[in-house]
């Protein structure tokens, strides 16, 4: 009877993890569309291709080297089938002792498939991130070798520092040395892809026209607000899984619960970003700003990221409205600085990703500022370094930026021959 | 003959076809087009950075009547296009020399 309860309770979590890596999985629509439509209409077509194409990439390094990096699972995943088991026969068997080795109400004992499943679209998410900061002028293919170095190596290395436990080449440990708590990725994932997207950023150098030659700055409006506000909707449906799978079990009471909290405060903290992005906005503008809003729901998201299991629903909405006004003034900020980023990823992922780090101690017992600033600028410094290289590597080998007159047609043109809205350009056989 | 050449609000379109046809306009063409006149576009905002519309879209609406329906056309597009605020856009006069129907080979007023 034990071991049938064993059976559904391994059966109960591997299910759970798998629904919810495959919401972490529709984040990746949800950059899409937010990208799609905050970039204009002449550059759709290849940021739409950047987002399908660095998913497939992010899962195909992750599989090949990047699991084995951070969790020591095998190049090319080669044994996960077997669970942990030393062969077929023995599955059963061998993951029934495991349950009953950890108890009932003791860590979750998965199948190692759901796992590296739910790991693998959170690689993606770090590089969908990277995606929008770079938009309307980068090579589509320096990108990808980009994605390619960074999903299979730099994010898990840092990777394997946190949520992999290993120590940073030897040094320090940042879970036994320094109690560093990113529950499910504010640093690891968020404010890794915000530090591999400005060190692009940095290299790529801003849209021609957005800053003009006595410090103004010049508006470029994103073509679609609608799928602008589509993709912000997915993004927060998604992050139900980014943060309520990093619970790990649902299989017992206190699990359950936890889970349920977790969904809890992600909303509430995404609802407190909203709301606190659009005063501001309005406070600073006069106007609405619907982008600003949508921004917020994100930032609030990024905060409560590093501890959704800990705050009172009152505090993680506070936590994610602070997000919310911290995201406003540092797209305001970057602009200033001439750093272009047209979807403001450096500002909702980074900025405020950073801000979710510190924000932990605040209700998570046994962590200290101290102890997240270090795990913070082990992460930015190593992701901002190493993509830094990376990024000038390929900018020597092939150029990372279209040309000036291939950035004025838009890289739909020059990169993909394709146009998103065909129809408009009355060509044979568009109906026209 | 003459042709009228309005250009007008785009919300204003169905109200100025309703009058035109109730004065007994055969019909109309219409085309989406953008300009400036006096009011010389306006400001919108985008996160926090103001830019200048110079050119706001209207309406183009070209008639071609006959003699005797000219001023009716004239005062019923003026009538019905009319908000009172700035921008509600101009009407011009021509005269057409010769008008052809496709189909029939009608022409002058019977083609109209």
């Amino acid at each position: 009877m034990e071991g049938q309860i064993f059976q559904l309770q391994y059966a109960m979590d591997t299910f759970y993890f798998l629904v919810m890596g495959a919401l972490v999985m529709w984040m990746a629509a949800g950059f899409a569309m937010l990208e799609a439509g905050l970039v204009r209409s002449k550059n759709t077509t290849e940021i739409l291709t950047k987002n399908v194409v660095l998913y497939a990439i992010a899962c195909t390094a992750y599989m090949v080297v990047g699991y084995h990096i951070m969790y020591d699972g095998g190049y090319f995943l080669k044994d996960i089938a077997l669970d942990g088991a030393a062969s077929a026969e023995a599955l059963t068997a061998t993951v029934l002792a495991e349950s009953a080795k950890a108890g009932f109400d003791g860590g979750a004992v998965y199948s190692n498939a759901s796992d590296f499943f739910f790991q693998v679209v959170f690689v993606a998410t770090a590089m969908s991130i990277v995606s929008g900061a770079v938009a309307e002028r980068m090579k589509l293919w320096a990108f990808m070798l980009f994605a390619v170095v960074m999903t299979a190596f730099i994010y898990p290395m840092e990777g394997s520092w946190t949520w992999g436990a290993k120590s940073v080449f030897g040094m320090y440990s940042l879970a036994d040395d320094f109690a560093f708590k990113d529950f499910a990725g504010s640093g690891i994932v968020h404010v890794a892809g915000a530090a591999a997207a400005l060190a692009g950023v940095l290299l790529l150098g801003a849209r021609k026209g957005k800053y003009g030659p006595n410090g103004e700055v010049n508006a470029i409006p994103g073509a679609n607000l609608p799928l602008a506000t589509l993709g912000t909707f997915i993004l927060w449906m998604g992050w139900f899984g980014f943060n309520g799978g990093s619970v790990l079990k649902l299989g017992d009471i206190a699990n359950s619960n936890l889970v349920a909290m977790v969904f809890l405060n992600t909303n509430a903290a995404a609802a407190g970003g909203v709301i606190a992005a659009l005063i501001i906005a309005r406070l600073l503008f006069g106007k609405a700003d619907l982008t600003m809003a949508l921004n917020g729901a994100l930032a609030g998201l990024v905060a409560i990221t590093a501890s959704p299991d800990t705050p009172t629903p009152l505090v993680a909405t506070l936590i994610g409205a602070a997000g919310g006004v911290l995201v406003v003034f540092s797209i305001l900020t970057l602009d200033k600085m001439k750093i272009d980023d047209p979807v403001g990823a450096i500002s909702v992922h980074g900025v405020v990703g950073m801000w979710g780090l510190m924000a932990v101690p605040l209700s998570a017992p046994g962590t200290s500022f101290g102890g997240q600033f270090v795990g913070l600028l082990t992460i930015f410094a190593w992701v901002f370094v190493a993509s830094l290289i990376t990024w000038y590597v390929i900018k020597m080998i092939m150029g990372i930026r279209v040309s000036e007159e291939e950035e004025f047609e838009g890289t739909d043109l020059s990169e993909c021959g394709m146009e998103a809205y065909p129809e408009f350009t009355g060509s044979r056989g568009s109906g026209m | 003959m003459k042709l009228i050449m309005a250009i007008i609000k785009p919300f204003k379109l169905d109200d100025v076809r309703e009058a035109l046809s109730e004065i007994g306009v055969q019909g109309i063409t219409v085309t989406e087009v953008k300009g400036f006149g006096r009011q010389k576009g306006h400001t919108e905002l985008y996160r926090g950075a103001e830019y200048v519309v110079d050119f706001l879209p209207k309406v183009k609406i070209e008639a071609v009547v006959g003699d005797d329906l000219v001023d009716q056309v004239i005062e019923g597009i003026q009538k019905s296009a009319h908000s009172g605020k700035i921008g509600d856009g101009k009407i011009f006069v021509s005269t057409i020399e010769q008008a052809v129907r496709i189909r029939t080979g009608e022409s002058g007023d019977e083609a109209l």
